[in-house]
């Protein structure tokens, strides 16, 4: 019998190195090799760092792989090696109770995965990882064998929609910024919050997807758009980039011919009106980051006032894989005018958090249900929101819809930045949506009037309901602002704005007439429109709110029914989520 | 004499890169760890450039600073995913930790910075607090107190939660 080969691959994403993942590392390096271990297995043992396979709530996600043969730990901690080494590696063993579950199979299986599938397999850092799965084949195809147009033609064949904001087609604004005579031409690649796994997970195919880019449009030089914050993305990405240069990837004369390209870093700040691309360029020119009016448009003229493309690092993520696997290939997956696939951030009160690729088209049950696993502690779904702040909320009556461009701005919603919160029974409704609209007033950039002031208004109107002193009229009142500024803002961030007010009072009226008519919050959360009380008959006077009250306004002695005094209550809730008899009422 | 030294190597890294006004103000806050007055006037000067554009841009990109940070900086983030697990609640513990009053953001000893963020992108472990950029995921309330605690002893973080 030959010694078997003995792989360790260990999660360190952002969610990896969070949960500890580089002490796990650490303790199978130091466990394999003082125990001697090493001695018999150490020349076949070799450790993998990968980055995010999206399973975050579940991490630290460590596979041990011995002759191929791979087995998934979940929730693994230091703790926990010497039992998986010697059970496992040394005796053949695997240790069932801390294998991944069904919930980790079901995550996966259901998903598609083109631009995320990489993320998790390969080691970010090596580039010999990636030429293993083909990397840079589709740049040297479409650089060595390809005209520029013809480049342009399978991306507009393949169907391949900008994966960042409004969804226009990426091959036509590649075409029209390459028929633009004015020369030097830009492209620039977004790399927003979404797109923090795909740069920690699979960096090459975002450069590589640049370099196709930008040979396709006729740019010399492209961007990197990032907040110096996301380090392990820049830094990831920065390792990519040297990489690719000393392969001749990048620099002068790829792949022998006369085309050269460069990639530089632009560190963005962090304002969400950079994810709008005209206030992006603004800011790599160092300015304040505030809108054009378009057109023109930046494909005629962007940054510097040259053309310049911009594309999000999951559109960029999908090109390689378009021009090396064909347009036919791409446009078979999804619905007829939304191709492919979208990555979604499933968050919020959702069993199964993480990071989901799924084929445009798939319905909203089945990513919560299916994918997500359903609600935490088996509560009922309210509503989903899509699309970031911005987004709309889609009512749990709404469930079976399919997720693609058209049928969510059908609703109101937006694919956005992917953004997907669930909200269960436990959220208010009106509460959420003042708290989507606070998000956005404070990113309000502040040129033009519709949004600088809209989103002021709204936020006190929304505001003035929670506090429960919404009166009936300032309904109308919202909903004339929102109308105005959906139609007169100068950018996306203006005319969605009002998205998260306007699903929510269609699907939630009475909602909102509850808070307003009755001055009462039906899920419970408006401070100002609930009350605490001691049910008596329930209280068995064990003392536990009266230790967590902050303000001491629960009085009693052991073991006799306590009192809450009303007037010194903050309504925190802490004695509602520490008593174990359900004898605090909230109402 | 130190200050003009940073300050000429600063001016002389501009001039010769060409680099913008982002960029010079990002390289102050490097230096000093925040963007002191006087020298955005010392630059206004040298550069021929109206306080007000400086101005005009430290205000509006949440990340430059007028005053001082502490030693240690504590960001909640407050994206969607976090506040409905409770960021707020955290937020709010804290600055009652470290008595923070209205306005406040950095304590009087010059030890912790307090600071929100938007959405980072790490939802899936929400709520998070990031402490001196390491990313602590499934806070709440109570451990992140028990951190801040740690510190009185230390100083300096030293461990995860």
């Amino acid at each position: 019998m030959t010694d078997p080969t003995i792989e360790i691959k260990v999660c360190l994403g952002t969610s990896g190195k969070a949960s500890g993942g580089e002490d796990v590392l650490r303790a199978f390096k130091k466990f394999i090799q003082e125990s001697g271990i090493e001695a018999r297995v150490g020349s076949r043992c070799s450790y993998k760092t990968v980055g995010c396979r999206g399973f975050c709530s579940k991490d630290v996600l460590v596979d041990v792989i011995v002759n191929d043969q791979k087995t998934t730990y979940q929730s693994v901690k230091p703790i926990m090696v010497e039992k998986i080494v010697t059970d496992h590696i040394l005796n053949g063993n695997p240790v069932p109770q801390w294998t991944a579950t069904e919930d980790y199979d079901s995550f996966h299986d259901k998903q598609y995965k083109i631009v995320l599938g990489p993320c998790g397999e390969i080691s970010p850092d090596s580039l010999d990882d990636y030429l293993k799965i083909n990397g840079y084949k589709a740049a040297r195809k479409a650089v060595t064998k390809m005209l520029p147009d013809d480049v342009i033609s399978v991306v507009i064949n393949s169907g391949l929609r900008g994966r960042g904001g409004s969804g226009f087609l990426t091959g036509k604004k590649w075409e029209l910024c390459r028929k633009q005579p004015e020369n030097p031409h830009y492209i620039i690649c977004n790399v927003g919050e979404v797109n923090r796994a795909l740069a920690e997970g699979n960096p090459h195919a975002i450069i590589e997807g640049l370099l196709i880019g930008g040979y396709a449009i006729g740019a010399e030089k492209g961007y990197l758009y990032i907040r110096e914050r996301y380090h392990i993305s820049v830094e990831r990405l920065r390792t990519a980039i040297i990489q690719a240069k000393e392969k001749g990837f990048l620099g002068t004369n790829i792949f022998g011919s006369d085309f050269s390209f460069d990639i530089e870093f632009s560190f963005g700040t962090e304002a969400f009106i950079c994810g709008e691309e005209t206030a992006l360029m603004e800011s790599i020119e160092g300015k304040r980051a505030m809108p054009r009016p378009r057109p023109p448009f930046p494909a005629i003229k962007g940054l510097w006032g040259k053309p310049t493309v911009i594309n999000n690092a999951e559109t960029f993520s999908n090109i390689p894989m378009i021009v090396g696997k064909g347009a036919e290939w791409f446009s078979s997956i999804g619905t007829e005018k939304s191709k492919g696939t979208k990555v979604f951030t499933l968050t919020g009160k959702v069993k199964n958090n993480g990071l989901v690729e799924i084929p445009m088209g798939m319905s909203l049950r089945d990513i919560v249900y299916g994918i997500g696993g359903g609600i935490e502690g088996g509560k009922e779904l309210k509503a989903v929101q899509v699309g970031g702040p911005s987004g709309g909320l889609i009512p749990m009556s709404m469930i079976n819809m399919g997720l693609d461009y058209e049928s969510l701005s059908k609703v109101g919603s937006i694919v956005g930045s992917g953004g997907m919160v669930v909200f269960d029974e436990e959220d208010c409704i009106v509460s959420v949506a003042r708290f989507f609209l606070e998000f956005l007033q404070r990113e309000s950039c502040g040129k033009c009037t519709p949004c600088r002031v809209g989103t002021k208004r709204m936020l006190e109107l929304l505001t003035k309901i929670t506090e429960g002193k919404g009166e009936e009229t300032d309904l109308a009142r919202l909903d004339r602002l929102s109308a105005i500024m959906s139609v007169s803002s100068l950018c996306g961030l203006g005319r969605t704005a009002p998205n998260p007010f306007i699903t929510s009072f269609n699907h939630f009226k009475s909602e909102y007439l509850a808070h307003i008519r009755d001055r009462k919050c039906p899920a419970g959360v408006c401070k100002a429109l609930i009350t605490f009380s001691i049910i008596e008959e329930l209280c068995k006077g064990c003392g536990l709110c009266k230790r967590k009250c902050p303000t001491k306004a629960i009085t009693g002695e052991v073991k006799k029914p306590h009192i809450l005094d009303a007037d010194s209550c903050i309504k925190c809730g802490a004695c509602y989520k520490a008593c174990k008899f359900k004898a605090i009422k909230k109402v | 004499m130190e200050q003009d030294k940073i300050l000429l190597k600063i001016l002389r890294d501009h001039r010769e890169n060409n680099r913008n006004l982002i960029h010079l103000l990002e390289k102050i806050q490097d230096a000093y760890g925040y963007i002191p007055e006087d020298t955005v006037y010392w630059f206004s000067g040298k550069l021929d450039i109206p306080a007000s554009k400086f101005y005009g841009i430290i205000t509006f990109y949440p990340k430059f600073r007028l005053n001082p940070t502490g030693k240690n900086t504590i960001t909640v983030c407050c994206g969607a995913a976090c506040h409905i697990k409770g960021a707020d609640k955290i937020l709010e513990k804290i600055r009652e930790t470290l008595s923070l009053k209205d306005e406040e953001d950095t304590t009087s000893n010059l030890l912790f910075t307090v600071q929100q963020a938007t959405c980072i992108g790490a939802c899936s472990i929400a709520p998070v607090v990031i402490l001196n950029d390491q990313v602590h995921g499934n806070t709440d309330s109570d451990k992140v107190v028990k951190l801040l605690k740690g510190f009185e002893k230390e100083d300096e973080f030293i461990g995860y939660i």
